[in-house]
């Protein structure tokens, strides 16, 4: 990196607690990319012989309810996981932009029907809306999941986008490109959005730690995709043994917490490090 | 005398201001208050209709769907008639409606003995206690930690409680509620397990801070925030350049205006409460909506699924109404 670039960037005033943030979601991303291709086992071997194990040198992390090693099934989890927010943050992030953005740009009627489409669905709160729909389903599963977090997720983005919309749609250079005869859709896809993106980009973060939260919570009640080792199901399956096997718990409860916790403190880093206001340390 | 007259005069002058703001001010806050109104019903009407729509927006045939395919040809027409499904989409909604006004938010099925109302009534209760006893949890506790951390901001002890504030909303809750059953009643068995106690004091510690820790964490934060900021005005500047003792300054000047916006957010995050205390309600199988709303799920019991739903998401928006009109009634520069 030149130091033109460097300068430009002023990585110095990003918090210790950004960097901290940034590589626990790196030994995230390690884990869900590399962990897997280096486990000996399934993720779903039984292994009647070493039930409810704590940690051993066979077992890093110990063995869970039929056997399985929880170190593979933590790796296949974290894969699975990575999908999941990514697909999540994605559809609700593209839904949020192009929503927000038509909302505050043309405002009226239009923006008028969208918020309040958003008042509805914020008159569910918490994941009362994702346990509705997750329950009605016949058969649970990722793509159910995906569905469920995407029908709320969105409005956050949305809210972001339309009020950055409305802060620089009457700023000069969105003017002068109007001025030039520039059509409505130019307008607003290259000239807004990409000077309101980094917002966006911190309300993602966020929004990666609440898909964390939510499938766990979702997972807990019963109401996950039916596979044994999502992040959600294993924390669910350590909390019916937190009277025997505390690893059960211990383990993916930490393992969400440190990734929940890097989200959040990356997010708050960007947030500091974006705002004019704040100004650096 | 050309004194006198003046001071008459300005005594006039002001007097007329005051009664003209006092007239302007209620009808700007009438007007406030009555959309805020006006968008709660918009969104009371909305979440019925959505809650209605559930089941038809989900694809394949709701029978076959909360049935599962392999279902008797009997129980589905059974179940088919009991939630009115082979009625027009109108007619549906039109029942449903005239459900909720005649307070019995209809019968479960297929075997249409009990009322949801009925069974609501009976769970309401207990997760409402649950509900004011995270919010007791984490209110108080909340201001300590943010007040504390803004008046030693950017020390060791700001980063300590803002590192707990950020573990508070990183916990996922499932995690911390056996945790403390572990500790609290396996390990030192000093309060009541799961299901024990539930209607008691005792039976309620444990559940209150596994629901009331994130809310703690995220209002510590906003405390945190809102205190720094207040305690940089200009007029905080001006009453320690008075001299006023520190104390005086904190806990007269800048402790109301900071703590203003958390208490409103605290308000409105009671709905919050009621939801998360779906997840609690199971950690320590206690009764409530959240139970019951489980319940429903496993007995694919729709009726019991949208009236819970649909209580959670009514009550949620009349306090965040609630909330709004104190609010505004409280602060003055709402109404400007």
């Amino acid at each position: 990196m030149s130091r033109r670039v460097r300068a430009e960037l002023r990585l110095e005033r990003l918090s210790a607690g950004t960097w901290v943030g940034a590589v626990l979601l790196g030994l995230f991303l390690i884990v869900a990319l590399l962990g897997p291709l280096l486990m000996k086992r399934a993720p779903t071997a039984h292994d009647l012989d070493h039930l409810l194990e704590g940690p051993s040198a066979a077992h890093l992390l110990g063995t869970d309810e039929s056997g399985s090693d929880l170190l593979t099934q933590i790796c296949f989890g974290a894969r699975l996981l990575l999908g999941l927010a990514s697909a999540v943050v994605s559809i609700c992030l593209l839904l949020g932009v192009v929503i927000g953005t038509l909302a505050g740009y043309f405002g009226g009627w239009l923006d008028e029907i969208i918020m309040r489409v958003i008042d509805v669905l914020l008159a569910f709160p918490g994941i009362l809306l994702n346990i509705a729909i997750a329950a009605l389903v016949p058969r649970a599963g990722m793509g159910v999941l995906i569905f469920a977090l995407a029908v709320n997720g969105w409005v956050g983005y949305a809210r972001v986008t339309r009020a950055q919309v409305l802060r620089v749609r009457e700023m000069e250079y969105v003017l002068a490109a109007r001025a030039l005869g520039v059509g409505s859709w130019q307008v607003m896809w290259r000239h807004i959005v990409p000077n309101i993106l980094s917002p966006i980009l911190v309300q993602a973060t966020f929004g990666a730690a609440g898909v964390v939260l939510v499938e766990a919570s979702l997972s807990f009640l019963g109401l996950g995709p039916p596979i044994p080792y999502t992040w959600g199901a294993l924390l669910s399956q350590g909390t019916t043994y937190y009277w025997r096997a505390r690893h059960l718990l211990l383990v993916p409860g930490v393992a969400i917490g440190l990734l929940v916790l890097g989200c959040n403190l990356l997010g708050d880093g960007l947030r500091d490090y974006l705002d004019p206001k704040s100004g650096g340390k | 005398m050309a004194r006198q007259g003046l001071r008459d005069q300005l005594v006039v002058a002001w007097f007329l201001r005051i009664v003209e703001g006092v007239f302007a001010t209620s009808w700007r806050l009438r007007r406030y208050l009555l959309r805020r109104a006006v968008s709660s019903v918009v969104s009371v009407v909305g979440a019925v209709i959505l809650t209605f729509l559930f089941l038809h927006l989900i694809p394949g045939d709701p029978v076959d769907n909360l049935l599962g395919d392999d279902a008797r040809p009997q129980d589905k027409i059974e179940l088919r008639q009991c939630l009115d499904l082979d009625q027009t989409l109108p007619v549906q909604l039109g029942r449903f409606v005239r459900s909720i006004f005649d307070g019995t938010l209809g019968y479960s099925c297929p075997d249409r003995k009990t009322t949801v109302a009925a069974r609501v009534r009976k769970a309401l209760p207990s997760t409402i206690q649950l509900a004011i006893a995270g919010m007791v949890v984490a209110v108080p506790l909340a201001l300590l930690i943010g007040v504390a951390a803004a008046l030693r901001a950017h020390t060791r002890w700001d980063a300590l409680l803002t590192a707990i504030a950020l573990l508070g909303i990183s916990l996922p809750a499932m995690w911390l509620g056996p945790m403390l059953l572990n500790l609290f009643y396996i390990q030192v068995p000093v309060l009541p397990g799961p299901g024990e106690d539930t209607g008691r004091l005792r039976g309620l510690l444990l559940p209150a801070v596994m629901l009331g820790t994130h809310l703690m964490a995220m209002l510590a934060r906003m405390t945190r925030s809102s205190m720094i900021e207040t305690l940089s005005e200009d007029y905080i500047r001006t009453a320690r350049a008075k001299g006023l003792p520190t104390w005086k300054v904190v806990y007269k000047h800048a402790l109301r205006n900071a703590l203003l916006p958390v208490i409103t957010v605290a308000g409105m995050q009671f709905g919050a409460l009621l939801a998360g205390a779906v997840v609690t309600e199971k950690v320590f199988a206690r009764p409530g909506l959240g139970t019951l709303l489980l319940e429903g799920i496993a007995q694919r019991d729709y009726r019991i699924v949208q009236g819970c739903t649909l209580v959670i998401a009514g009550m949620y928006v009349a306090v965040n109404l609630i909330v709004d009109v104190v609010y505004a009634a409280v602060d003055p520069r709402i109404r400007v």
